[in-house]
C-alpha cells in the first residue's frame, strides 16, 4: 500500500494515522523485522525505518543511542535498505526511510534512489535536507516514484510552508517543538497552535503528521482531535527496545502492546 | 566583482557549503543573514568592533621579520604574522569580539560554542565577559580530561562549560551539541560558531572577521618591502585563521596560497585529521565540503597533536579554492609539527601553538626551496603556553 492510500483510507474511516520509527540494526539487525512486524501487528499504519548516522543533530539521548547501537552492530545503509525490503515482503504497510543526508551524498543520490527502490521503499525524510538544498535530491526522487517527506517546525513561515509543500509528497513531517527528538511528558500548548495554524495551508493538499515529543496516548488523542492526519513516534519505541534487548519475546511483546494502545489514540470516539 | 570575492546569497562556493540545516534552525541561520548584512554596513558596529579589537584583544599584530630563523634555512625570507599575541593567545578573539557583539546588537542574552582543546571556548568566554553576556560552552568529556586547564580558565572567565558525552566526546560532537541546544533555545540564544565552517552565513562572517589578519599583512608588508608576498602559509583545521589570511589576497594571482592541515600519525596511518587532502565531499553541520568519512557516509574520529586541528571536516570555501587550483593544500605530521615547535623557540625566542608549527614546518621545507629575495609570510595563530605539557609528553620530559 502506498502512503497516499494509506492516508485515504484512514480519512475514510475518520482515524489518524500511527506512524512508527525505529532505528535499522538497532539492536541487531536481525532483529529489525521482527520488531516491525510487531509494530504492523500492533497497528501501525506507517512504517519508519532509520538509517544509523555518526552524527545525529536532530536527535535527542535517546535515538542518538540507537544510531550507536545500530552502527555498533554493523548496519550500513545497505543493510537498512536490505531490511527495509524484508519488512516489505513480509507485510502490506508503507515504509518511509529516515536519514540524514550524508549517507545518500556519499553513496550518490541516484545510486541510493536506485536502491531504495528496489527495496520497495514509499518514501525518503531526510532531517537536515531544507528544500532549499534539495534542488538535485528531489527531481531523482521523483523520477523514481518515491515521496519525498519534508519538514516543518514552529519557527516556518507560511510563505516557508508554501514552499515546502510544494516538494513534499506522501506527508507533511510537522516538528512539534523547538529541540530534537525525544520523548516528553506534556504535549506543549504551543503543538497544538501550531497545528491549526499550519492547517488551513495543508488541509485538501497533503497529509499533515506530527512528530518529535509524541510518545504518549494523550499525547496522540490531542493532535488528532486537533486536525493532524498522523502522529510519529520513535523514542518511546527505541526506549524499549533499548531497556528489552537482552530478552527478544519481552520486546516484542511490549512493542505490539504499546503500538496498539497508541493506534487506539487515533481512532476519533466521536465518529 | 572579481573571481574570488565571494558573498554568495545561497552560501554555496562553486559547490560547496550552503544551509544543510533542520528546518527548525533555517529561521535562525536567515534571521543571521539578515542581521549581518545590516551590521556590516553599519560604521557605529564597525568602530565598536574596531575599538575593541585595538583597544582590548591588541590589534594590529606585528609582522615580524624572522631574521634568524631566514638566515638558518637559507633561503626566501620569512615573515611571522604575530596573532599569538592577542588577548587570550590566538587569533581566536578576531571572530569572537566580532559575533559577541553582533549576539547583543541581536537582543541576544546568552551565546552557546563549541570548544575542542578550549581555544575558542576562552576566546569565547573573554569576549562574553567582557560584554557582560551569559556564556555556555560545549567541550567533549575527552577534551575536558586533555585539557583541564582550559576549563578552569573558562570558569574562571565566567563560563559554564558543558561537558559532550555523546559520539565521540571530540569537538565535532560538540558542535552536534551545540547545534541541539540551539534548535531548543533560538529564540534567546546565539551559537557563535567557531571556525568558518557550519550553515551559511557562518562560514562568511567568521571569514570576514578573520580578515582583519590578511589586510593588515597587505598594509604591512607593502610597507616593509614595496611589494606583495610571493607566499602565505597557514595551518587549516576547520581553516578561519588560514580563509582569514587569504581572503585579501584571493585576486592577487602571484601572491600563492598554503593552507597545511595535520597528517597526525602519517595519511597512510588513517591517524590525521586531513580533510582536504585525504577526505571525501560529504554534508555535516550544515555544509557541504571535505569530510574524513568512511564508504558509508560515516564521520570518522581524527588524530593530530594539536587540538585545534582536529576536526573531520573543513571551511567550505577552502574546498571551493582547492577545486579552482587557487590555494594548495598540504599536510604536515605530528612529529614534523614538534620538530618546528622546537625550531621556532629556539631560534626567535617564540614559542608557538602547535597549530601553527604544522604550517611553520612546511613554511621552512618552502622557503628552502625560493630565493632570498622571495617573501613568505607565515600567520603564527597562537601562541604554545597551552602546548607546552603536551610537547613535554611528546618528548617524554617530566615537568
Amino acid at each position: 500500500m502506498s502512503i497516499e492510500k494509506s492516508f485515504k483510507r484512514l480519512k475514510e474511516e475518520g482515524n489518524g494515522a500511527l506512524i512508527s520509527y525505529i532505528m535499522g540494526g538497532d539492536p541487531q539487525p536481525d532483529l529489525t523485522p521482527r520488531i516491525a512486524g510487531a509494530l504492523v501487528e500492533g497497528g501501525t499504519d506507517i512504517l519508519e525505518l532509520g538509517i544509523p548516522f555518526s552524527d545525529p543533530i536532530a536527535d535527542g539521548p535517546t535515538i542518538q543511542g540507537a544510531n550507536q547501537r545500530a552502527l555498533s552492530s554493523g548496519t550500513t545503509p545497505l543493510k537498512v535498505l536490505e531490511l527495509a525490503s524484508q519488512i516489505k515482503d513480509d507485510h502490506d504497510v508503507p515504509l518511509v526511510i529516515l536519514t540524514y543526508y550524508n549517507p545518500i551524498f556519499r553513496i550518490g543520490p541516484k545510486k541510493f534512489f536506485d536502491m531504495a527502490k528496489k527495496s520497495k521503499v514509499d518514501g525518503v525524510i531526510v532531517p537536515d535536507l531544507p528544500v532549499e538544498e534539495a534542488q538535485d535530491y528531489k527531481p531523482i526522487a521523483d523520477t523514481h516514484g518515491l515521496d519525498t517527506i519534508f519538514l516543518a517546525s514552529p519557527s516556518t513561515t507560511i510563505d516557508r510552508l508554501e514552499k515546502i509543500i510544494k516538494y513534499t509528497s506522501g506527508f507533511l513531517y510537522l516538528v512539534s517543538l523547538f529541540g530534537v527528538t525525544g520523548a516528553r511528558e506534556k504535549l506543549q500548548q504551543s503543538t497544538i497552535y501550531i497545528i491549526k495554524k499550519f492547517l488551513p495551508y495543508t488541509a485538501g493538499r497533503i497529509p499533515l503528521a506530527v512528530g518529535f515529543g509524541i510518545s504518549q496516548p494523550h499525547h496522540i488523542k490531542s493532535i488528532i482531535e486537533a486536525g493532524a492526519d498522523g502522529a510519529i513516534v520513535g523514542s518511546a519505541f527505541v526506549e524499549m527496545i533499548k531497556r528489552s534487548r537482552y530478552d527478544v519475546n519481552m520486546m516484542l511483546n511490549g512493542i505490539r502492546r504499546y503500538a496498539s494502545e497508541l493506534k487506539r489514540a487515533t481512532i476519533l470516539k466521536s465518529k | 566583482m572579481k573571481e574570488f570575492t565571494n558573498n554568495p546569497l545561497d552560501g554555496k562556493y562553486g559547490k560547496y557549503g550552503g544551509r544543510f540545516v533542520p528546518e527548525t534552525l533555517m529561521s535562525a541561520v536567515l534571521e543571521l543573514e539578515k542581521a549581518y548584512s545590516s551590521l556590516k554596513k553599519d560604521p557605529d558596529f564597525k568602530e565598536e568592533l574596531e575599538y575593541y579589537l585595538s583597544e582590548y584583544a591588541g590589534r594590529p599584530t606585528p609582522l615580524y621579520f624572522a631574521k634568524n630563523l631566514t638566515e638558518k634555512v637559507g633561503g626566501a625570507k620569512i615573515y611571522l604574522k604575530r596573532e599569538d599575541l592577542l588577548h587570550g593567545g590566538a587569533h581566536k578573539i578576531n571572530n569572537t569580539m566580532g559575533q559577541a557583539l553582533m549576539a547583543k546588537r541581536m537582543g541576544k542574552t546568552r551565546v552557546i560554542a563549541e570548544t575542542g582543546a578550549g581555544q575558542h571556548g576562552v576566546a569565547t568566554a573573554i569576549a562574553c565577559a567582557v560584554l557582560g553576556l551569559k556564556a555556555e560552552i560545549y567541550m567533549g568529556k575527552e577534551d575536558i580530561e586533555r585539557q583541564k586547564l582550559n576549563v578552569f580558565r573558562m570558569n574562571l572567565l565566567n563560563a559554564k562549560v558543558h561537558p559532550v558525552e555523546s559520539g565521540s566526546m571530540t569537538l565535532k560532537d560538540s558542535i552536534n551539541e551545540a547545534l541541539r541546544d540551539w534548535v531548543t533555545n533560538i529564540q534567546t540564544t546565539y551559537y557563535l560558531i567557531g571556525s568558518v565552517v557550519g550553515p551559511h552565513p557562518y562560514p562568511m562572517i567568521v571569514r570576514d572577521f578573520q580578515s582583519v589578519i590578511g589586510r593588515e599583512i597587505k598594509a604591512q608588508i607593502m610597507k616593509k618591502e614595496n611589494g606583495l608576498p610571493d607566499a602565505l602559509v597557514a595551518c587549516v583545521g576547520g581553516g578561519s585563521n588560514a580563509m582569514g589570511t587569504f581572503y585579501p589576497f584571493l585576486n592577487d594571482p602571484s601572491v600563492k596560497l598554503y593552507g597545511v592541515e595535520a597528517a597526525g600519525h602519517g595519511i597512510e596511518s588513517g591517524k590525521h585529521a586531513a580533510s582536504l587532502c585525504a577526505g571525501y565531499e560529504g554534508v555535516l553541520h550544515g555544509m557541504l565540503t571535505y569530510f574524513l568519512q568512511d564508504e558509508h557516509g560515516q564521520i570518522c574520529t581524527t588524530h593530530s597533536i594539536s587540538a585545534g586541528l582536529d576536526y573531520p571536516g573543513v571551511g567550505p570555501e577552502h574546498s571551493f579554492l582547492k577545486a579552482k587550483g587557487r590555494a594548495e593544500y598540504k599536510s604536515v605530521t605530528d612529529d614534523k609539527a614538534v620538530e618546528a615547535f622546537l625550531e621556532l623557540s629556539k631560534t626567535e625566542g617564540i614559542v608557538p601553538a602547535l597549530e601553527p608549527s604544522h604550517s611553520l614546518a612546511f613554511a621552512i621545507e618552502l622557503a628552502g626551496t625560493m630565493k632570498k629575495d622571495d617573501l613568505i609570510v607565515l600567520t603564527l595563530s597562537g601562541r604554545g603556553d597551552k602546548d607546552v605539557q603536551v610537547v613535554a609528553d611528546y618528548l617524554k620530559v617530566k615537568v
